[in-house]
């Protein structure tokens, strides 16, 4: 279909929508936000009849790039330690896809405008389509990857994880709760402008640069997807600064989405960036060059600041947080740590760190030696199964962190951690922001006007406390997280192939599992206000083991 | 450039041009089978019971994408709604299932078909107009009927419309499962897709026949015409009803059946031909046959499974048939309601009585399928 006649046809389109009269409408979701009739325009002008060819067309692409690394054994390029990341990424990554196909009646519902509802079908179909395709590229991995345990169990590790439910929430909040602050701020003016520029174009480069071209195949053509995404956020975000009644409720949308997508995003796809690669040139961005390009520059000061002059309130002070955060403060790396302690409870292997990386780290984080380097040495010493317990239970000096109960990534900026009595019980935040999306955010009102849209912080939000006092390998047999012999574990902190040097159930026996939140909540108020006390002082890493 | 890297295994340096530099390529041999340890050969996903021996490409990609409390996410849904309910919440419909994740789409739908499937489709209908335009066959047609497709045929895309956007997009939102959720998802799509279809081939007679057609006037019809109040009135009360479970089955068993059989399988099909026009059927054709093929195909699928459940089968049919209590009549007075439209056209190859019988006994021969019961006198 010509350019001109999808326009035309874009416009006759227009003459389906009516207002029901049989029936008083009663949306099925909900928002506390006020909108006027009509307003924004879909200036993509979308239409199926040249979209589903168009996506067809791609999708010929895709799987010819499929077929092509099959036939051209792209495995025995690609780099293990890139490819055991992807157990975790790829794992996750189909939810939050789906969610966001599941999130579009929500503001089909609550937004009056059709024209943006045509935009918004559009988009469900698209997160399908990214939803599978990302399941069947994982599916090829875990057929051709030299070491498929991890891929074999992918959604269940992904529901049963402690990984998987932080990233879990970057769906869930696509879906639930206030229609606009689901599926519009949150998902689109977010997630999709923000944050899928380094989801899916800074991990296709690094992946390339290990070998791996499928994962750019599948990705970069998802994100050809997103402008018209974003395109749908825009014109809805227009539709609520119409409105000065909403200017409350899109600041603490746009203060919980970035900070909390901030905590999350980053946290993986950080570390994914940064501890999954084997590309070690001083040349190529680190996640914080990329973050400064695609989130500070290109999102932050190209598309929110300019938006200040329809009367958008900027949370400044939460950006420059999170930059801090990734900048000053070694957030992924200290997440990278964190998530190498925990190897024993993870469904894919994390490769030890050389001296290569330790130099490109120290070049790019100047500093990180001090912080990292002597922790990931031990991590290197203990990687192989010798006598010796995980690293997560041998004396390194690392204090295994509180669990943030907004974000749930662990409390790993000790100093910023916040503990608090709320809702009859004692919980940490890792900063100021992630209290408050619990505290100010998520309650029945908020400066004072009445939310009842709001949706609810629900579930069992501290992973650890699920094994309280449990044996760690009756926990990893619970899990799942054993290979076919019954005593393999899934998880290795390392990527070597030879059986004898893989870590086994065996090797686990006998170690007891903590809830740091249990603990806490046990203590009198003397023991945990110096218990926090201490926490917040941080830890020293022994220069020995 | 080549050299040893220290495990000994070849590899080539990465050589930029001036400043730039590229990553290295290194040959890892990492591919499958390049050794061999526990679990080197567990290569499909294990945490489903496949349908048949084998799980097909569509279980691969759709089961568990969704968690469930009641499977394996154990720290259950981490956002919840105001009143209480979770992300996810089999409360959303009143159809009780011992297991929700039995059911299959039939047509198995994953990325690849629907793309290829309504590729297909779109390529029919454009095929089907193109064609029509190089022979001319528009000189052939009784000018008489081109008012009916102005006003009928061009007020069904509201319908579609509705159905797709206001019913199947929520309900795509709240079944328990990713395959309830998915086929749902591609049904609403067949919908919005046909109402284009057929709002474009609208712009296409304007262009055509100019100021023969009235290309507007399928609104007003569909707003006032009193042959169609009662469509609308069944398509409204679909868009505004909650349960999932109950819209889809509403919607594809009952009022399609009844009242979409009716105007595109013995209205459209029928009444065209006789003035000259065997494009329009081709172009409805379409999506008559998305729905007998494949919406109908796993909307059975779907109610099969709640009928069958070994402990709440009984009570999901007696469910069933209180919907159908409540839903045929709106869809009875919908179909019935167009009977002046048969009336209208110059040529009149078959009466709305006889119409109606067609569809009625595919109708029940449907519910017949399901094990259900017609309502007493719901169908006269």
């Amino acid at each position: 279909m010509a350019r001109k006649s999808v326009s035309k046809a874009h416009a006759k389109i227009q003459e389906l929508s009516w207002e029901p009269t049989f029936v008083e409408k009663d949306p099925k979701y909900k928002t506390d936000y006020t909108f006027k009739e009509g307003g924004q325009k879909d200036p993509m002008k979308q239409v199926l009849q040249s979209y589903f060819p168009m996506q067809e067309e791609k999708d010929h692409r895709v799987y010819g790039a499929v077929d092509a690394a099959i036939r051209g054994n792209m495995w025995r390029q690609v780099q293990p330690r890139w490819m055991e990341w992807q157990k975790l990424f790829l794992s996750i990554i189909p939810f939050p896809e789906i969610s966001a196909a599941r999130a579009m009646p929500l503001l089909t519902e609550a937004v009056p405008n059709p024209e943006i509802h045509n935009g918004l079908a559009f988009q469900m179909i698209d997160e399908v389509r990214h939803s599978t395709i990302q399941m069947n590229l994982k599916r090829e991995y875990m057929r051709n990857y030299i070491d498929p345990a991890g891929f074999d169990i992918t959604e269940k590790a992904f529901s049963n994880n402690y990984a998987g439910t932080i990233g879990r929430q970057f769906g869930e909040g696509f879906t639930t709760g206030d229609a606009l602050t689901a599926c519009n701020i949150y998902l689109q003016v977010v997630a999709e402008t923000a944050f899928t520029n380094t989801l899916f174009v800074a991990m296709p480069s690094e992946a390339a640069a290990n070998g791996d071209y499928l994962l750019p195949t599948v990705f970069l053509s998802v994100q050809s997807d997103e402008s018209r995404h974003m395109n749908n956020g825009y014109g809805t975000l227009l539709m609520a600064l119409a409105n000065d009644e909403n200017k409350d409720l899109i600041e603490r949308d746009l203060i919980y989405s970035i900070w909390n997508q901030h905590a999350v995003v980053d946290a993986a796809i950080g570390t994914i960036i940064d501890y999954g690669s084997k590309d070690r040139r001083k040349d190529r961005d680190s996640y914080a060059e990329m973050w400064k390009r695609w989130y500070y520059d290109d999102y932050y000061r190209s598309y929110l600041v300019p938006l200040e002059k329809y009367g958008l309130k900027v949370p400044h002070d939460v950006v420059e947080d999170a930059w801090r955060r990734i900048s000053d403060d070694f957030y992924h790396h200290h997440v990278a740590q964190f998530f190498a302690t925990g190897w024993p409870v993870n469904y894919w292997r994390i490769d030890p760190m050389t001296d290569e990386d330790f130099e490109w780290f120290e070049n790019k984080y100047p500093g990180w030696y001090d912080k990292f380097g002597k922790w990931w040495e031990h991590y290197s010493s203990l990687s192989e199964p010798n006598g010796h317990n995980p690293i997560a239970f041998e004396n390194t000096g690392y204090v295994y962190p509180h669990r943030c109960w907004s974000c749930m990534v662990p409390c790993l900026i000790r100093e910023d951690t916040i503990m608090d009595y709320v809702d009859g019980q004692w919980r940490t935040y890792c900063h100021k922001w992630c209290h408050w999306q619990d505290t100010v955010a998520y309650r029945e009102e908020y400066k004072g006007r009445p939310t009842p849209a709001m949706g609810k912080m629900t579930g069992k939000r501290e992973w650890e406390s699920l094994y309280h006092g449990w044996d760690l390998a009756d926990i990893q047999h619970d899990l799942g997280y054993v290979r076919s012999d019954g005593k393999t574990l899934v998880p290795q902190p390392h990527v070597q192939f030879e059986q004898d040097k893989m870590w086994t159930t065996d090797h686990c026996k006998g170690i007891e599992f903590q809830s740091p939140n249990v603990l806490l909540n046990e203590m009198s108020d003397e023991e945990r206000e110096k218990h926090m006390e201490e926490y917040k002082q941080g830890f020293t890493i022994n220069d020995t083991l | 450039m080549s050299e040893l890297a220290p495990e000994g295994r070849a590899f080539t340096k990465g050589l930029g041009r001036g400043d730039r530099s590229i990553p290295q390529i290194m040959l890892t041999d990492a591919e499958a089978g390049a050794a061999e340890f526990a679990g080197s050969d567990s290569r499909s996903y294990n945490y489903f019971e496949p349908k048949k021996r084998r799980a097909t490409k569509y279980e691969d990609v759709t089961l568990d994408v969704q968690p469930d409390p009641e499977r394996y996410l154990t720290q259950s849904w981490i956002l919840g709604w105001a009143n209480g309910d979770l992300g996810y919440d089999p409360k959303w419909t009143k159809i009780q299932s011992s297991d929700w994740h039995a059911f299959r789409d039939p047509n198995e739908e994953w990325e690849k078909t629907i793309y290829i499937n309504n590729s297909n489709s779109v390529r029919q209908v454009t095929n089907a107009i193109e064609n029509a335009q190089s022979e001319n066959v528009f000189q052939y047609w009784n000018k008489s009927w081109l008012p009916i497709i102005a006003k009928h045929v061009s007020a069904w895309a509201h319908a579609d419309y509705g159905i797709g956007m206001y019913v199947f997009l929520p309900a795509q939102r709240a079944a328990p499962t990713n395959m309830h959720n998915n086929a749902i998802a591609v049904n609403c799509m067949h919908k919005l897709r046909t109402s284009q279809d057929i709002m474009l081939y609208n712009m296409e007679l304007m262009d055509v026949f100019g100021d023969e057609f009235d290309g507007e006037v399928h609104k007003e019809t569909w707003l006032e015409d009193p042959s169609w109040q009662g469509v609308r009135e069944n398509v409204e009360r679909l868009m505004n009803a909650k349960d999932w479970a109950e819209t889809t089955f509403a919607s594809n068993i009952v009022f399609e059946p009844l009242v979409g059989d009716l105007l595109r399988s013995q209205f459209v099909a029928r009444f065209a031909p006789p003035h000259g026009d065997s494009l329009t059927p081709s172009v409805i054709s379409v999506s008559q046959a998305e729905f007998t093929e494949r919406d109908l195909n796993y909307t059975r699928d779907m109610m099969t499974e709640f009928l069958e459940d070994e402990t709440h089968g009984e009570e999901n049919k007696q469910l069933m048939e209180g919907w159908l209590e409540e839903w045929v009549p709106y869809s009875m007075q919908a179909a019935k309601g167009l009977e002046p439209i048969w009336s209208e056209p110059e040529v009149q190859p078959v009466s709305f009585e006889d119409s109606f019988e067609q569809v009625k006994n595919r109708f029940e021969g449907i519910l017949s399928d399901l094990g259900l019961r017609v309502p007493e006198g719901a169908t006269r």
